[in-house]
């Protein structure tokens, strides 16, 4: 079973749609118990950095994602969620995140020029730095997803599993052992978006 | 490179798509979820959904619609059409929609944007606007472009902007309906004043229109229409290859 994290940020609709279109065994799980039983868990999340994080740890989910992740289960962070994974983010001040990779969450302003739009939306090509990332499996360089973020992880060269280009570089997957994460949504990016989750269902445990 | 988006538009009555749409493969060519997944598998960046309808039993069907959409089409949703307060934000954002568009409902209310904005965040919040040239002015219209509100479009879509409107569609009623292109000179004005996407409507009658839409405006992020793609004058497949042909990024499905 695929445990959808529910920590009261955003809506698990359209996720939980997409498994059932994968042929998954998808279920929203919101509690220790819940989290324990899944295979896979998925890590969503839209809005602001900062209470995102003090909701998860409000929840107390945050101990059971960490010691399920050192226990080996796979981990899929998605937008929001992917930031989380890093050690910290300066949006709006700075704030800690759950720290499975080595990096920090910055704006994307750093890395674009001034005449680019923020946020960086829309279908945006993948430049795959690490092809052979399991969550790639079915799908192609250069195939396009769909974005909607103002901050992207930086410092993260540990984990880069993608990028794409949008008047500079931007993180758009990472990848480290049983830790993954996309900061597009593949929920929303189409036939190569469900290639993702399906090849996420299918990372050896 | 980002590429440019495509958007067709639905507008859905009781249900039911409105304007006629003949497409060989399609069973139900007035069934807004079967169009919607057509509309998709053809290389649609983004879907608009637009509720026409008035009655409680419309809106009710309207949703139930937008859930089953939601469901099996994996590509943006953007809803409009009655949307007055925050409770219709989270009515169709409940059943899978990713934007909501607004017009009517914020020049009744401007603190519907900056509100939404708050709840949803900016990239969440779309502000619609119909616009047609009055007296040399560019003249914001309401009520589905049936009453001149006397405002002037520019400082109103400004205005929205700061209040936290993340994407701007600007339709022209000049051009709409005449299939002669895109108003681009309304649009450079829009783009010339706000830095969020914009998105163009109104006028589009082939695929050569498109592409000098973006050409001319670079700043112009997606262009939208409705009855080319629903009567297949032009093919979204054949649009985007088109695209790209000219320069343009394009998602090729």
């Amino acid at each position: 079973m695929i445990g959808l994290i529910d920590y009261g940020v955003g809506n698990l609709f359209s996720l939980a749609s997409s498994f059932a279109a994968v042929g998954a065994d998808a279920e929203i799980v919101s509690d220790a118990d819940g989290l324990r039983r899944a295979d896979r868990l998925i890590l969503p999340g839209v809005g602001a950095f900062r209470d995102a994080a003090d909701k998860l740890r409000a929840t107390g989910l945050d101990r059971i994602v960490l010691e399920q992740t050192a226990a080996g289960k796979p981990l899929l962070g998605i937008c929001l969620g992917m930031q989380m994974l890093f050690e910290k983010s300066y949006e709006d001040g700075e704030h800690e995140g759950l720290g499975l990779l080595k990096g920090s969450v910055r704006p994307i302003r750093d890395v674009i020029p001034t005449d680019y739009k923020i946020p960086h939306i829309g279908w945006n090509a993948l430049r795959l730095t690490q092809p052979d990332c399991p969550i790639f499996r079915n799908i192609r360089d250069g195939d396009h997803m769909y974005f909607v973020h103002s901050y992207h992880a930086a410092d993260c060269a540990d984990s880069l599993a993608a990028v794409t280009e949008y008047g500079g570089e931007l993180t758009a997957a990472v990848w480290k052992d049983n830790v993954f994460g996309c900061q597009f949504h593949p929920e929303k990016s189409g036939a190569a978006g469900l290639s993702i989750l399906r090849a996420f269902c299918e990372v050896a445990v | 490179m980002i590429t440019k988006r495509i958007i067709p538009c639905l507008d859905v009555k009781n249900g039911r798509v409105v304007k006629g749409v003949n497409f060989a493969g399609l069973n139900d060519v007035a069934s807004p979820v079967e169009l919607a997944k057509f509309y998709s598998d053809a290389g649609a960046d983004e879907l608009v959904f637009y509720d026409i309808t008035a009655s409680a039993e419309g809106r009710r069907l309207f949703t139930d619609i937008l859930t089953e959409t939601a469901r099996q089409v994996f590509i943006p949703l953007t809803v409009g059409g009655g949307i007055n307060t925050t409770e219709d934000f989270d009515r169709v954002l409940k059943c899978g929609a990713d934007k909501v568009s607004v017009n009517s409902g914020a020049i009744r209310n401007p603190e519907l944007v900056r509100e939404a904005a708050r709840l949803y965040g900016d990239q969440c919040v779309v502000l619609s606007v119909d616009v047609k040239r009055v007296d040399g002015e560019f003249r914001v219209f309401a009520k589905g472009g049936r009453e001149d509100t006397g405002m002037e479009a520019v400082s109103w879509i400004r205005r929205c902007v700061d209040m936290g409107a993340g994407e701007i569609v600007v339709n022209s009623m000049d051009t709409d309906g005449v299939k002669g292109g895109f108003d681009l000179e309304m649009l450079n004005a829009v783009c010339e004043a706000v830095s969020v996407p914009v998105i163009a409507s109104g006028g589009a009658g082939c695929a050569e229109d498109f592409v000098t839409l973006f050409k001319a405006l670079p700043k112009v992020d997606a262009g939208l229409a409705a009855s080319i793609f629903h009567f297949g004058e032009v093919k979204i497949a054949d649009l985007k290859r088109i695209m790209a042909e000219n320069g343009i990024p394009a998602r090729i499905v």
